[in-house]
């Protein structure tokens, strides 16, 4: 029997913004399939970085370099179509910025529309059906599909980002702190949809947050000034961790 | 004691600009009375006879309304295909570069060129090849001067519009490249339509512009006094029957070109109203 490739990869992964400062250094780590993983550290640790390494936003800015290897399925991502990656690596922003000139239907078909693909009509409506009901949102908004998307709350945009990203199947979906501009209530709703969301999808999430980081992840990373400090179970590291770094941080003596 | 005399200072220097732009409307109104008294309003705007023979005097604004707005309006078609992909040059795909900032500059380099040296490089660089694609005969007329008169808005439009282009939220742009798109689609689904009121206005503002450039048209439309039959006949527009006419006319004759100077005013103030209205909404949201 073949062995199960893991879904996505850090081998010696390596950013830089300019040569003499590497933003990302020698990231290694191996994601499992259908978890969530958050990504932990101070400002300016990389933690963004290293996250928008995975669907080539990088390749947007022609001074940042990055090397290593990063594999989606055992392939190699860095050497593949930027528009294919994205395609099958979703990404929601820290600011829910849904596209204002489009319906709330129309946001959630957006992958679709900008890929140039059409969809038939029942087929389309399956989809923002499908999507908008597995980030919560459909209920609410139902009966407003033709309505803009801007005049949801912040936590419903942030749910229509998600239901955005979900429309177009990804296997991985990114999360660049989903819930930082959101109040509490918004950000529960959130974290519990994510519980539900790794069923169907591989979440990689940057969070400030300790407790968030707690309540909804397996996995965790630790960053520190571009290094991936300690990488492993969440419950672990929070009671245990190994390193002195991680520990002053999750103390609090250091962030 | 001292804030109070700066504030009166303040407020009598400001008070200035008002007292100008209402006496320049009075004294056109009141000089253009006559004609509109004579001819009366309605039929003024409507009569395309221009005719100073003494005692049948007859005047009429329609051909150089018409010879403004098809100016104006060739000028604007002809000025998006260059505005635009400067301003998506600028604002977009090489937004804070070098390249882009040369671009700008000379294109904002065109608006300080004076307007007869567009008119003399339209005169004698344009018109003869005018004549020789064999567009027209006498190589002058309104295609002539409304080809000119797009060069001359396109800074106009393309710097307000790279603002505009600018200040689409990278946080949307970047949306749309994670979901896969491409950058042609970005631009023509995000950028275009988040973008789109504000472009829109910088156009309104340049058809501002070019509804009375006087100078270029005057030298180039051909200075012909009958209703224009095609873009490639000649004609006058508003601005330029005034400057060929004004220093030989008097009586009813000045008066009829006050009188097209007052309509002339009006349009532009109207659209350059609608286009500031246009661009405040745009920045707002």
């Amino acid at each position: 029997m073949e062995s199960i490739k893991p879904i996505l990869e850090f081998n010696k992964t390596c950013v830089s913004y300019t040569k003499q400062t590497m933003a990302v250094k020698y990231v290694s780590a191996t994601i499992d399939r259908n978890t969530i993983t958050a990504i932990m550290g101070p400002s300016g640790c990389g933690k963004s970085t290293l996250l928008r390494a995975v669907n080539l936003m990088h390749n947007l800015y022609p001074n940042i370099r990055v090397d290593g290897e990063i594999l989606l399925n055992g392939e190699n991502i860095l050497s593949m179509e930027p528009i294919d990656v994205r395609r099958r690596v979703g990404m929601v922003f820290q600011r829910p910025a849904p596209f204002p000139t489009m319906s709330i239907s129309e946001n959630v078909l957006a992958g679709y529309t900008l890929n140039g693909i059409n969809l038939p009509k029942n087929e389309r409506d399956a989809t923002i059906e499908r999507c908008l009901k597995s980030v919560a949102l459909w209920d609410e908004v139902k009966d407003v599909l033709n309505k803009k998307g801007t005049f949801l709350s912040g936590g419903q945009q942030q749910r229509l980002c998600i239901a955005r990203a979900l429309a177009m199947k990804p296997d991985v979906l990114l999360m660049d702190e989903p819930t930082s501009a959101l109040d509490p209530i918004a950000t529960k709703h959130i974290e519990e949809l994510l519980q539900e969301l790794q069923k169907e999808v591989t979440i990689l999430i940057v969070t400030h947050n300790m407790g968030q980081a707690m309540r909804i992840s397996s996995k965790s990373m630790f960053m520190y000034l571009g290094e991936l400090v300690e990488y492993g179970d969440t419950a672990m590291m929070f009671s245990n961790p190994a390193d002195e770094r991680t520990k002053a941080y999750l103390t609090g003596k250091m962030g | 004691m001292n804030d109070k005399i700066y504030k009166i200072i303040l407020f009598a220097a400001a008070l200035v600009i008002p007292i100008v732009c209402g006496g320049v409307v009075y004294a056109l109104v009141t000089d253009a009375y006559e004609a509109f008294d004579h001819f009366g309003f309605i039929s003024f705007l409507t009569s395309s006879e221009w005719s100073y023979t003494d005692g049948d005097e007859h005047y009429g604004a329609l051909p150089f309304i018409t010879g403004t707005l098809m100016t104006t309006f060739l000028a604007l078609l002809f000025c998006i295909p260059f505005s635009l992909p400067v301003a998506l040059f600028v604002g977009e795909y090489f937004k804070g570069t070098k390249v882009a900032a040369v671009l700008s500059t000379v294109t904002d380099l065109l608006a300080g060129i004076p307007s007869i040296i567009y008119g003399l490089w339209g005169f004698y660089t344009l018109r003869p090849i005018i004549m020789e694609l064999d567009i027209s005969p006498q190589g002058s007329g309104i295609l002539t001067a409304s080809l000119v008169l797009a060069i001359m808005i396109v800074p106009y439009a393309a710097s307000l519009s790279a603002e505009f282009i600018k200040m689409v939220p990278n946080d949307l742009k970047e949306g749309a490249y994670s979901l896969g798109a491409t950058r042609a689609e970005v631009i023509r689904r995000v950028v275009f339509p988040v973008a789109g009121s504000g472009i829109f206005s910088s156009f309104v503002l340049a058809v501002g512009r070019a509804l009375g450039e006087t100078m270029t048209v005057t030298m180039l439309i051909g200075n012909t006094n009958t209703m224009p039959d095609s873009i490639t006949s000649t004609g006058n527009s508003m601005a330029s029957i005034i400057a060929n006419q004004f220093g030989e006319a008097s009586d009813l004759r000045l008066s009829s070109l006050i009188a097209i100077g007052l309509i002339l005013f009006l349009i532009t103030a109207v659209i350059n109203l609608v286009g500031k209205m246009m661009i405040k909404r745009a920045r707002i949201s």
